[in-house]
C-alpha cells in the first residue's frame, strides 16, 4: 500500500469517526432528560383515562376515573376504615416476615456453615420449595384455622426461601482465600463468622430479605383474598362482591405503595450496612 | 546479613522429607527432601517454575499446610499451623473489601488498647507510603497500592518472618520495579527475615542474599547461590547479568532443558 493510498485511507476513517461520534444536529429539538422520559407514558395514561372516564366512554363500574380512585383512597382514610385495613395487612406482614426471615436466617447460616447440615436439611428444604406456596393454603387453613396464624404462617413461607437459599449459598461460596487470611490469624471459629463470613456475605444476604419482604407482600394478598375480615385483601373482597371497582383499584394502589416503601426502607438500610465498599 | 552480630530472631529451619498431595488420580509427590537454613534477618528468593513447589514450601512455613513428613523450626521452635510470627503476602491482596485500609491493616492486631492498636497501624501504613489512603477502600487503590496494604497488614503484627508468594506478579512491570525497591527498604527499616517465592529470576536476584533454586517433579532444591553484590544493586550491572545468567542456567540446565534456554539471555 503506497503512503498516498495509507494518508487517504486515514482520512477517510477519520471522517467516519467523526460523523459517527457526533450526534445528529439536534438545534432546534426539546431535549428531554432521561430521568423524565419515563414519566411519558403513564402520565399519559392516566390524563387519557381520567378524560375517557369523565366523558362517560369508560364505565364508572368497569373503570372509574383516577380521581374517583383518589378520592375513594380519601374516604377510607376518613372514615378510618384505611388506617385499621391497612394497619392489619402491615402487622401481618411484619409477623410473616420477621418469622420467615429469621427461620430462613438459621436455615441458611447453619447449612451456609456446616456441610453435614446442609447434607442434611437442603434436599427437603428444596423440595418443598418446588411447591407452589400457595397450594398450602387449604392445608394451613385445616390446621392452623382462618384466623390469623394460617395467614402468617403463609407469609412466613413466602419470606422464608429467598433468605434462607441466598444466606446459605452466599455462605457456602465465601471466597476460601480469604478464611485462609483469618486463619493466619489464628481467628476462632466464631471470630471467622462474625468478622469474615458474615460481612461477607451481607451484600448477599440483604438481597434475599428484600425478596423475602417482596414475596411476603405477595403472600399477604394471597392469605387476605382467601379469606379474612379485615385487611386491605379483605377490601379488594369487599370491592368485588359489591361493585365498587374504585375499591379494588384504590387497594391495588395501596399495595403497591406499601410494598415500594417498604423495599425502598430496606434499600436504604442495606445500602447503610454496606457502607462504602464496592459491589 | 547482620546475623552474627547478636541473637537476632527469625531463623527458620526447614527440614522437610516429603509432601505429598493424594487427589482422584493418585497421589502427588510435591515436595522432596527440602533442607534449608534461614539466617535471621536475611532476604531469601525462591525461584523456580511453576509445579516445582515453591508456594507448597511456602504455605507449610506459613503453617497453611500442616500435612507433610518432616518439621520446620522457627527460632528453634517447631511450628504446628500459623501464627502471628509469620506474616504472609500473597499473590492478590486479599484485603477484606468492607474494611478500610486502616482496618485491614489492624485485622490480625489483638490484645492491644485501642490507641495502641491505631498508632501501630499507622505506622506500617505510614512505612508503605499510604499515609492519604488511610481511609480509603480496597476497590479505590491501584494493584500495586493494594499490594502495599497486604504487605503492611502481614507487618502489622511484628512477624519474625515476612513470607511472600509471588507478591508482584499480578503487577505492571514498573509498578513491579518500584514494589521490589519498596520491599528492600521496608526490610531495612524492619530488619525482619524474608522468604520471597517469585519465578521472575531478575527479581531474585535483585532482592536476595540467597537465591534458592527449585526444580520440579518432585520439588527439591537443585542449587542455592549467595549473591554477593551490594545493594542497591544495578540490574544492568556486569556482575549482576552475570549471575542472573547463573541462576538461568541452572533452572534451564534441569532435566537436560538446556537447549530450550533462549540465547543471549
Amino acid at each position: 500500500m503506497s503512503t498516498a493510498e495509507q494518508n487517504r485511507r486515514l482520512v477517510w476513517k477519520g471522517g467516519t469517526a467523526e460523523s459517527t461520534a457526533k450526534p445528529p444536529d439536534n438545534v432546534g429539538r426539546i431535549h428531554i432528560p432521561d430521568g423524565l422520559l419515563g414519566w411519558i407514558i403513564p402520565v399519559g395514561v392516566l390524563l387519557a383515562w381520567e378524560r375517557l372516564a369523565s366523558l362517560g366512554i369508560l364505565p364508572p363500574n368497569w373503570l372509574p376515573a383516577p380521581t374517583v380512585v383518589g378520592k375513594t383512597i380519601y374516604q377510607l382514610a376518613v372514615a378510618g376504615d384505611l388506617l385499621k385495613h391497612a394497619g392489619t395487612t402491615i402487622a401481618r406482614v411484619a409477623v410473616g416476615f420477621l418469622l420467615g426471615a429469621s427461620a430462613g436466617t438459621l436455615f441458611g447460616g447453619l447449612t451456609g456453615y456446616l456441610p453435614i447440615a446442609r447434607k442434611l436439611l437442603d434436599p427437603s428444604l428444596q423440595a418443598l420449595r418446588s411447591v407452589p406456596s400457595i397450594a398450602w393454603v387449604p392445608l394451613f387453613l385445616l390446621w392452623l384455622g382462618i384466623q390469623e396464624t394460617s395467614k402468617i404462617a403463609l407469609i412466613s413461607v413466602g419470606a422464608f426461601f429467598p433468605v434462607y437459599l441466598n444466606l446459605s449459598v452466599a455462605m457456602r461460596h465465601v471466597d476460601p482465600k480469604l478464611l485462609e487470611v483469618g486463619k493466619l490469624y489464628r481467628l476462632s471459629s466464631f471470630q471467622m463468622v462474625r468478622r469474615l463470613i458474615l460481612p461477607a456475605v451481607l451484600p448477599e444476604y440483604i438481597v434475599g430479605l428484600r425478596s423475602g419482604l417482596g414475596l411476603a407482600w405477595m403472600f399477604v394478598v394471597a392469605a387476605e383474598l382467601l379469606g379474612a375480615s379485615s385487611g386491605i385483601g379483605y377490601l379488594m373482597v369487599d370491592g368485588e362482591m359489591t361493585g365498587r371497582a374504585a375499591v379494588i383499584l384504590a387497594s391495588v394502589i395501596l399495595f403497591a405503595i406499601f410494598g415500594k416503601v417498604t423495599d425502598w426502607g430496606m434499600n436504604a438500610v442495606g445500602r447503610r450496612l454496606l457502607g462504602h465498599r464496592a459491589r | 546479613m547482620a546475623s552474627d552480630s547478636f541473637q537476632k530472631s527469625g531463623a527458620v529451619d526447614i527440614q522437610i522429607t516429603g509432601k505429598t498431595f493424594s487427589g482422584s488420580k493418585g497421589t502427588l509427590l510435591a515436595l522432596k527432601d527440602i533442607l534449608l537454613t534461614i539466617n535471621p534477618g536475611e532476604f531469601v528468593c525462591i525461584v523456580g517454575g511453576s509445579g516445582c513447589g515453591k508456594t507448597t514450601l511456602l504455605r507449610i512455613i506459613a503453617g497453611l499446610e500442616t500435612e507433610y513428613e518432616g518439621a520446620v523450626f522457627l527460632d528453634g521452635k517447631k511450628l504446628a499451623g500459623p501464627g502471628l510470627d509469620r506474616g504472609v503476602v500473597f499473590q492478590e491482596h486479599r484485603l477484606l473489601s468492607w474494611l478500610t485500609v486502616h482496618d485491614n491493616v489492624g485485622f490480625g492486631l489483638a490484645g492491644l488498647s485501642r490507641e495502641e492498636r491505631s498508632r501501630d497501624v499507622r505506622r506500617y501504613i505510614g512505612l508503605v507510603g499510604l499515609d492519604e489512603f488511610e481511609y480509603r477502600y480496597p476497590h479505590q487503590l491501584s494493584g500495586g497500592m493494594s499490594q502495599r496494604v497486604a504487605i503492611a497488614r502481614a507487618l502489622a503484627a511484628r512477624p519474625e518472618v515476612l513470607l511472600l508468594d509471588e507478591p508482584f506478579a499480578s503487577l505492571d512491570a514498573l509498578t513491579r520495579m518500584r514494589m521490589q525497591q519498596e520491599i528492600l527498604r521496608i526490610w531495612e527499616a524492619e530488619q525482619t527475615t524474608i522468604v520471597l517465592v517469585t519465578h521472575d529470576i531478575e527479581e531474585a536476584v535483585f532482592l536476595a542474599d540467597r537465591v534458592v533454586i527449585m526444580s520440579p517433579q518432585p520439588g527439591t532444591i537443585r542449587n542455592i547461590l549467595p549473591v554477593r553484590l551490594s545493594r542497591p544493586r544495578d540490574r544492568s550491572d556486569r556482575e549482576f547479568v552475570r549471575v542472573r545468567k547463573l541462576v538461568h542456567d541452572e533452572l534451564f540446565a534441569q532435566n537436560g532443558m538446556a537447549h530450550l534456554a533462549p540465547d543471549n539471555f
